[in-house]
């Protein structure tokens, strides 16, 4: 490869964040007309890196060529002077303007706004690439794929020729990532450089030409995508030789519904109908998967079951211990501590584990006691049992923490979670209600949460599980339901189907499986 | 009929100076910025403008009318952007808490204005700081020859001071440059959301240092309204009382709107004099309390209707720093 061919050339970035080492002397180069994948776990230092590219960050120290150049990129402006444009995770669009609105934000140009020209020079670009965009449309009626849409042509329109997309495909279903693809592909083709940053390994094969691997803020290498495979990959990306498969075990005894959905239905501030309708049973010893676009009414539901978001109608049937025998309870209506009084045991591992799950400043001790501090006697809170409990967690879970008295925000994803799920597993559910509980968490923390909620499963505990990465849920699952804007679009067995059919139900409705409703 | 004109003459009057307060806050407001010193810029640029006009009249024996009119708009737009600045070096530059530094402006600014109004009475030979004849007359009702003696319509629009206009051109010209310029975009990206702003290369801090300065400077204005016009250019302690915050809640009112921010403050400025155009019969206090009430009743209204596109600027209240994690 000749110099001239390079479009950007990092040698030796480093970048800390107080005593943190985002990256540590990073050297990378991307090529035009190839797309390049960075991969690597969260929190390995992939999107810091891209930043410092795009003049978010600026580097500690280090040098950057960008077509041969040695440049300084002290902020985004000259990120796009340098014809680098980057498309982040969260997007960064404004809600209240338009698609063209956001494509223009920030040029230079004539004082008034000439709002038909730049709408025609938009559907000229659009049209070029291939893409489906409507200017005048605003950022907040617009669905996730469209949003990212508008982020592309924004960079085009500015003459980016150095892409830079970070976890592009989290929030698309595989059709939308499909196309998106495709569109990589027609630009890698009319000789852009293109990065996306991904940790996840089917991708990286399926559209990069090299693939660059970054552990714990360290550069372990860089690979031709033709000459590598997944398990070589992981190996790079974690350190180690980890099994990828997940363990899915069978369970024979029979435990019987747990936890019983009739015609549940819930509205928004807006009025608009976020849970329509919904039916499904739960059995112990199972883990129903639920899949859906963000957003198609996995949190509500979660919420509405916990007794945490107001029900407009239908039933929540929920299996309740008396002393003359289980009983089903409707618990619509019902505040989580009257749930609790009726008997039902039911554990909630909401996905905003440090704003609903944890409190983040309170230390392990304080955060087990929130679950157990009415059962203390007068007015002084009982502390000794939360804190054996706390230490006794510590040992079984392998939580990397300097003590109990540590408060949690100083800890790192995979260990918040650990707490949260294991403080809730202690109370001995019959229920357990997980949302999105490997987000954010490496390789390694992702399967010691696996093998925990697959512990559970064979306790008879009946586990409701939502998830975004369809690989996971099908690998894990016993049943799957898919969300559809607030509509159940169907239930699968997860052993017979695939991916490509989940995708589809989770943009139809009314998919022949419909029906089922085991 | 004749009740009617004199009642709207007297609220445009009376609203004039919560129209400054209100446009300055939106601008502020618009960058992202909840500057709750509004009450402390306007008596920041009440006392400078009154300030200004007597001691251009102390040094020039012959003031000149108009001279006096540029000085006080001069000076008083200045003070509110001092005022302004130091807000905003504190909570865009040193990144401190918006709400509470612009209420430590609001107690700085109303000791400022207080504080200075008594040297300057304390220094008059008469006791009390007042401007002469000559300079008090410009700030009175503008004359204009055929326009204002139409019937109804030369009383309804072509009888004010000289500020009326200027308040209403500034909602205008504002009401222009955020929706069909450029730069007023940009500026409502960085009200929205910083971060996208920034990404696509908007000077975050620059946006939000100038909206902020000029809103202030604004306020201002509306303060100096306050002591040449209501006050017929004689220091009063406390002239402002209350305007400022008024202004504020007026601001939801308005939608972050610079066209319904003069309705609204025609209508705030009608509630507080409407004891002495429409008689009821009640005890004047009650009627002292009909603007509060009014915007008691006005943010229950705005918290009810939740509207993406007349509701706060998404980051109002919250500083912005680019390498936050």
């Amino acid at each position: 490869m000749s110099e001239e061919n390079n479009a950007i050339r990092l040698v030796n970035i480093t970048k800390s964040f107080g005593s943190v080492l985002a990256n540590d002397s990073i050297s990378l180069d991307v090529r035009y007309g190839e797309i390049l994948a960075l991969l690597g776990e969260n929190g390995s230092g992939k999107t810091t890196l891209m930043n410092i590219l795009s003049g978010i960050y600026y580097p500690d120290s280090g040098t950057i060529y960008v077509k041969g150049q040695e440049v300084k990129i002290p902020s985004p402006k000259d990120a796009f002077n340098l014809g680098i444009g980057m498309i982040h995770q969260h997007f960064k669009l404004v809600d209240v303007l338009t698609a063209a609105e956001n494509i223009i934000l920030g040029l230079p140009g004539s004082v008034r706004l000439n709002r038909k020209a730049i709408s025609a020079e938009i559907k000229k670009i659009s049209s070029r690439y291939g893409f489906d965009i409507e200017p005048e449309k605003k950022i907040y009626n617009m669905s996730v794929s469209e949003k990212q849409t508008v982020e592309i042509v924004k960079l085009l329109y500015r003459g980016a020729d150095i892409l830079i997309l970070d976890e592009p495909t989290a929030v698309l279903t595989p059709q939308e990532s499909d196309k998106l693809f495709e569109v990589l592909k027609n630009m890698k083709n009319d000789g852009k450089a293109i990065v996306i940053i991904t940790h996840k390994l089917n991708e990286v094969l399926a559209v990069s030409d090299r693939v660059s691997i970054l552990r714990k803020g360290c550069s372990v290498g860089t690979v031709k995508t033709s000459e590598t495979n997944r398990q070589e990959l992981t190996e790079l990306m974690v350190g180690h030789s980890v099994s990828l498969e997940i363990e899915r075990p069978e369970i024979n005894t029979k435990h019987g519904e747990y936890l019983k959905i009739v015609d549940l239905t819930c509205i928004d501030s807006d009025g608009h109908k976020v849970l329509d309708n919904i039916n499904f049973s739960l059995n112990g010893g199972e883990i129903l998967g639920i899949a859906g676009i963000a957003g198609s009414g996995q949190r509500e539901l979660c919420e509405a079951i916990a007794g945490l978001y107001p029900v407009k109608g239908g039933a929540i049937l929920c299996r309740s211990e008396t002393p003359n025998g289980p009983v089903n309870e409707n618990i619509v209506g019902k505040s989580p501590t009257e749930i609790i009084k009726k008997g039902v045991a039911m554990a909630f591992v909401p996905e905003d584990r440090l704003g609903m799950g944890l409190v983040a400043s309170m230390d392990m001790v304080e955060n087990m006691m929130l679950k157990s501090y009415k059962q203390g006697k007068g007015p002084f809170t009982e502390r000794k049992k939360p804190r054996q409990m706390a230490e006794r967690m510590i040992k079984e879970l392998d939580i990397v923490t300097p003590g109990v008295s540590t408060p949690i925000r100083l800890l790192s994803g995979g260990n918040v979670q650990k707490v949260l799920l294991g403080r809730e597993i202690a109370s001995e559910p019959s229920v357990l209600l997980v949302a999105y509980p490997v987000r954010g968490l490496d390789i390694n923390s992702s399967y010691t949460i696996y093998n925990l909620l697959n512990e559970q499963k064979k306790k008879g505990v009946a586990i409701l599980f939502i998830g975004e990465d369809l690989d996971v849920l099908l690998e894990l699952c016993d049943r799957i339901m898919v969300l559809c804007d607030g509509k159940v679009s169907g239930i699968v067995n997860a052993k017979e189907t695939t991916k490509e059919e989940l995708g589809l139900m989770m943009v139809h409705i009314g998919d022949e499986k419909g029906g089922e409703t085991a | 009929m004749d009740t009617v004109i004199n009642l709207f003459c007297a609220a445009v009057l009376a609203g004039t100076p919560l129209l400054f307060g209100t446009l300055g806050e939106i601008l502020t407001e618009k960058s992202g910025n909840l500057n709750l010193g509004v009450e402390g810029m306007m008596f920041m640029g009440a006392i400078a403008g009154l300030a200004g006009a007597y001691f251009y009249e102390q040094i020039f024996t012959v003031p000149s009318g108009i001279v006096a009119a540029i000085i006080a708009v001069v000076f008083s737009f200045l003070c509110g952007v001092l005022g302004a600045l130091i807000y905003s070096f504190l909570t865009v530059t040193l990144r401190s808490n918006q709400n509470v530094t612009g209420l430590a402006l609001t107690i700085f600014g109303t000791g400022f204005g207080n504080f200075f109004g008594d040297v300057l009475a304390g220094r008059a030979p008469s006791g009390y700081a007042a401007v002469g004849a000559e300079i008090k007359s410009v700030f009175q009702g503008i004359k204009i020859p055929f326009l204002s003696d139409i019937p109804y319509i030369g009383k309804l629009f072509f009888s004010y001071n000289f500020l009326v206009y200027v308040g209403v051109i500034i909602a205008v010209l504002m009401h222009f440059f955020l929706n069909k310029t450029r730069a007023g975009l940009n500026l409502r990206a960085v009200g929205e959301d910083p971060a996208a702003a920034d990404a696509a290369g908007i000077n975050v801090t620059k946006y939000k240092y100038l909206a902020t300065c000029i809103g202030g400077g604004i306020c201002g204005i509306g303060g100096m309204y306050v002591s040449m016009v209501i006050c017929s250019g004689v220091w009063v302690f406390n002239c402002v009382g209350g305007i400022g915050w008024i202004a504020v809640a007026l601001v939801i009112f308005a939608t972050w709107s610079p066209s319904r921010a003069l309705l609204g403050s025609l209508i705030f400025g009608g509630l507080s004099i409407m004891r002495l155009y429409v008689p009821l019969g009640i005890p004047i206090q009650i009627y002292d309390i009909f603007p509060y009430l009014a915007t008691v009743i006005v943010l229950i209204a705005t918290g009810i209707r939740q509207s993406k596109e007349h509701s706060i600027p998404k980051s109002t209240g919250l500083n912005y720093f680019r390498e936050d994690r």
